[in-house]
């Protein structure tokens, strides 16, 4: 009778969560998920209708979840919520740059309303990949950034980048204050990273780690500014490959299987003049009273095509041609899927024609700007066409158009010969007409360039520029780098320069690496400024805002926040000869001198007999003797 | 019945002496259980693509055989695929005109550019890794572990160079793997050498149950395969791109056994003379099979005889 009464309820349900699935937009695949945590969640009718057909041996275990089962239907709201609490969006912008070349910018988002920290322990993963929502737990994390960037962004030809990332692998994480050894806390972090990610994150140690005090301050919320807890490292000389991209890729709920992920294929992406891929995780605020936060993931891929190498020299761009793949859907995951192509330089398509044409124009307020994008919806199958396939295709009819100068980008170089000493000149640009504003500049540089800070000149126009706010941490040999952080004023339409010298001190030779003649790296001096901006910026951080132009918080509407990353600059240090074949002749050369030498004074020796010395006074004698010309005794 | 009362019933079926000696006997002649692969390609500059390519070859036969990634240590001294002189970057070829690509699109390297190191190599071998080394970089493997260990750079009269600034004797290694055996990290090892000499490294082995095979004998060179002119150097080494070529035609199921592997690259294709070692072995080469060690081929052994069931025992002692 027990199994009656079950049986019947159990239709209900199924028939109530039905009714519930309709109404909801996203039928399709939240119906999936739907029936998938029905099955995992032990509290669930869709159980007790699988136990009432189970062998009555097993039905005296079931008991338990029977009794809750009077209680679903109040539970079935709470379980429509916990459908929503995570949610995972996917875009991808593609830019035509005025060089002839391409930028395409992917972002994928899961946004999760969960609590990682309080010792919540979360065993359930979704969307959210679990290696990392262990890495969080584990190292009481607050902020995790990590870039691996293949290739140097050339801020002139190319404007902007959406989200900027320097050469090599840059790691920030922003620890929880409830973290008692940071330092060992960040150590164990960077081995556990480098096994995720198949990098050699394992080398950042106290020679490469910063505690900047002003540049990075945490992108998500927290009012935490206790310095430190921040732990900044980039490695210059790491390299980007297809073993970097696959534990990427892995980490996207849909993989690569399905979505815009089923374009990033390793032998396109690698060819090109610039690759970044890079993981964000911070806390948010789910509404503009900030009383929930949750946990945002963003990945990012940013990749420029050159047009020549890829585009065979001809101004015509297509998703196959960039991707060697094209579109058949948008991940069945995901809430919101949407490719925009910017074409605000191409308003009445005088400059270029893209194809197939689609109706949704989108305008968003980016890097200080306002830009129109021409959208394509993947959740739309209206998109795919009768061919059920995307193939996005660009092609140029004129090359004409100026491309605005960015307002600020830097550069930086080595003046000096010898293997001596030289000097570090860091160059600013403020390219705005009449506004200045205001740059932090954080250098870094290893301790085995030893900087003369009394030589420090900061020059704007020819005049000394002082900096308003200086953070300077000496270096200790084999311990720690030099930190240098100022608050510099740039001066309208101008260039500053930032000059310092140096002494390159000499290595012990273990500590040559096995190719000491390559050089050495410095990393990327970081430029992070409020830059003033054209349009009025959307300070509400909640509204509903493409990808790309929600990553840094706006605080106010007249500027933008926006970073810039110089050069690494490649230093020879003296190195000693580790060539086998000069120590080889040396000692050759030694032990011949020595043995033909021997033999030669042997053999050709003659020995004579030699009267002894004669005394004192005879010597003189002789001498006296000698100066009158008479002979002597 | 509960589930406690349920398991009761059925260690009590156990008890009887002749069902324990049978079940023993038959589950530890079953040999291995699990299978691990640690490929090393110790060199660095891209005119040593071929070694590269040679460690590639080797992980992508494993993977395809089953042995999956956490199984693999893979270490490469030197970035071939992403190199700035790559005229195809993301791809690592082994036959000329671009015919296989061995870097493939699902690629782990566990250990990449300085990390390849002398003792982080002797590390991986022996466990004895700082305890912060992430899963993926340890070698993990048992008393019932069979491994495969596969070195290619290059290589003299009893050492191999490291990144052409530090050498490993073969003194060091065969006493690494007295200190694999005598701590139980292996059931039956493979070793296999492709570099000048090769075969000096195995002549100091001294531990059970190893087989060793090299490229070239003490006195020898081995030699590289061919050429692409596209990319400019040579793509790999003759006796890995013949033992390439071998397993190719292996599959899961295949029964090929080793003395096969002994006859790969004759003297006639590799100019060198390949050597192998086998006294330290225990099981006759004839019975090992290729799988045993390049893939990951578990024994399933399918009973019929009532004794031995377990549902039975289980239903037995339901009330």
């Amino acid at each position: 009778m027990a199994a009656h009464r079950c049986r019947y309820l159990a239709c209900l349900l199924l028939l109530f969560l039905s009714v519930i699935l309709v109404t909801m937009s996203q039928e399709t695949t939240l119906g999936h998920e739907q029936h998938a945590t029905a099955v995992d969640d032990p509290q669930t009718g869709a159980e007790t209708k699988q136990t009432a057909e189970k062998p009555t041996v097993e039905e005296k275990r079931w008991e338990e979840t029977k009794v809750k089962a009077t209680t679903q239907a109040s539970d079935t709201a709470v379980l429509s919520k916990t459908q929503v609490n995570e949610d995972f969006q996917e875009e991808l912008v593609i830019r035509p740059l005025h060089s002839g070349d391409i930028y395409a910018s992917f972002q994928f988002r899961t946004v999760w309303e969960t609590d990682f920290m309080k010792g919540n322990k979360v065993s359930h993963y979704r969307l959210f990949p679990k290696s990392l929502g262990q890495v969080i737990s584990k190292f009481s994390v607050r902020e995790l950034h990590i870039s691996f960037t293949q290739g140097y962004w050339r801020t002139m030809q190319w404007g902007q980048p959406f989200i900027p990332s320097p050469p090599g692998a840059e790691l920030w994480v922003w620890f929880q204050d409830s973290v008692t050894d940071v330092d060992a806390t960040w150590k164990e972090l960077t081995n556990v990273l480098s096994g995720i990610f198949c990098a050699s994150l394992n080398f950042i140690d106290s020679t490469n780690t910063l505690q900047p005090s002003a540049s990075f301050k945490p992108l998500g919320i927290g009012n935490e500014t206790d310095h430190r807890f921040l732990r900044y490292a980039t490695l210059p000389r790491e390299i980007v490959c297809t073993e970097n991209l696959t534990p990427w890729k892995k980490l996207l709920p849909c993989g690569s299987k399905a979505g815009l992920a089923v374009l990033l294929k390793s032998e396109k992406l690698f060819h090109s003049s610039f690759h970044s891929q890079s993981v964000h995780i911070r806390p948010v605020c789910q509404d503009r009273q900030c009383k929930s936060s949750s946990w945002e993931l963003r990945q990012a891929l940013n990749v420029v095509f050159d047009l020549h190498t890829s585009g065979q020299s001809k101004r015509e761009w297509s998703l196959f041609k960039m991707f060697s793949r094209t579109l058949t859907e948008a991940c069945p995951l995901a809430s919101s899927s949407k490719i925009y192509i910017d074409v605000t330089d191409n308003p009445q398509e005088e400059q270029f024609e893209l194809s197939p044409a689609t109706p949704l124009l989108s305008q968003a307020v980016v890097l200080g700007d306002r830009r129109t994008f021409s959208v394509y919806d993947l959740t739309q199958q209206v998109t795919f066409g009768t061919v059920r396939s995307l193939n996005l295709m660009i092609r140029w009819k004129s090359s004409e158009g100026d491309m605005l100068r960015p307002l600020l980008h830097a550069e930086r170089y080595v003046t000096g010969y010898g293997l001596q000493t030289g000097e570090i000149h860091t160059l600013m640009y403020n390219n705005h007409p009449f506004r200045s504003f205001p740059v932090l500049l954080l250098d870094s540089v290893p301790w085995y360039l030893r900087l003369y800070i009394h030589t420090l000149k900061v020059i704007s126009k020819g005049k000394d520029n002082n900096p308003s706010y200086i953070h300077y941490q000496p270096s200790k040999d084999r311990e720690r780098p030099h930190l240098l952080e100022m608050l510099l004023q740039l001066p309208p339409h101008s260039v500053t320069e930032v000059t310092v010298q140096f002494e390159r001190a000499l290595l012990k030779w273990t500590e040559y690496t096995p190719d000491p003649n390559h050089g050495f790296y410095v990393g990327s001096s970081v430029i992070s400024s409020l830059v003033p901006s054209t349009v009025a910026m959307e300070t509400n951080i909640t509204m509903e805002q493409p990808l790309f132009s929600s990553f840094f918080p706006c605080k106010e509407e007249s500027s933008y926040f926006a970073r810039v990353y110089t050069e690494p600059l490649l230093v020879n240090l003296p190195t000693p000869d580790f060539s086998m074949p000069y120590n080889v002749i040396c000692l050759t050369c030694t032990v011949v001198a020595v043995g033909y030498g021997s033999l030669y004074n042997l053999l050709t020796r003659s020995f004579q007999v030699e009267e002894p010395n004669p005394g004192l006074a005879k010597r003189i004698a002789n001498v006296i003797r000698r100066m009158r010309g008479v002979p002597p005794l | 019945m509960s589930l406690s009362d349920s398991l009761i019933s059925f260690r009590n079926s156990f008890i009887s002496p002749r069902f324990v000696q049978n079940s023993a006997g038959q589950f530890f002649s079953s040999g291995h259980t699990n299978n691990w692969a640690v490929l090393v390609c110790t060199s660095r500059f891209w005119f040593n693509y071929r070694h590269v390519a040679n460690t590639l070859s080797v992980y992508r036969s494993v993977k395809r055989l089953g042995i999956p990634d956490s199984h693999i240590v893979l270490m490469l001294a030197d970035d071939m695929a992403c190199n700035h002189r790559n005229p195809k970057p993301a791809t690592v070829f082994s036959h000329k005109n671009m015919e296989l690509n061995v870097y493939g699109d699902d690629v782990e390297v566990d250990y990449r550019g300085y990390e390849v190191t002398v003792e982080n190599f002797l590390r991986v071998l022996t466990g004895r890794l700082p305890p912060s080394t992430p899963r993926s970089k340890r070698l993990l493997s048992d008393d019932r572990s069979n491994i495969l260990i596969y070195l290619t750079g290059h290589g003299g009269n009893g050492f191999l160079k490291f990144q052409d600034s530090e050498e490993i004797s073969n003194v060091e290694l065969a006493d690494a793997f007295e200190q694999m055996w005598q701590k139980r990290r292996y059931n039956e090892l493979l070793f296999i050498i492709d570099t000048c000499q090769g075969a000096s490294m195995y002549e100091r082995f001294y531990s059970p149950n190893i087989m060793a095979l090299a490229s070239s004998q003490v006195g020898e060179d081995s030699l590289s395969h061919q050429p692409d002119l596209a990319i400019g150097v040579h793509l790999m080494d003759r006796y890995t791109f013949y033992l390439l070529e071998f397993l190719e035609d292996i599959h899961p199921s295949s029964k090929t056994n080793m003395n096969d592997l002994f006859k790969v690259c004759p003297r006639s294709l590799c100019v060198s003379t390949p050597g192998h070692r086998t006294d330290l072995f225990l099981r006759n080469p004839e019975s090992v099979l290729i799988t045993d060690f390049f893939g990951s081929v578990r024994k399933v052994e399918i009973t019929t005889e009532p004794k031995f069931s377990i549902h039975q025992s289980y239903s037995d002692s339901d009330p």
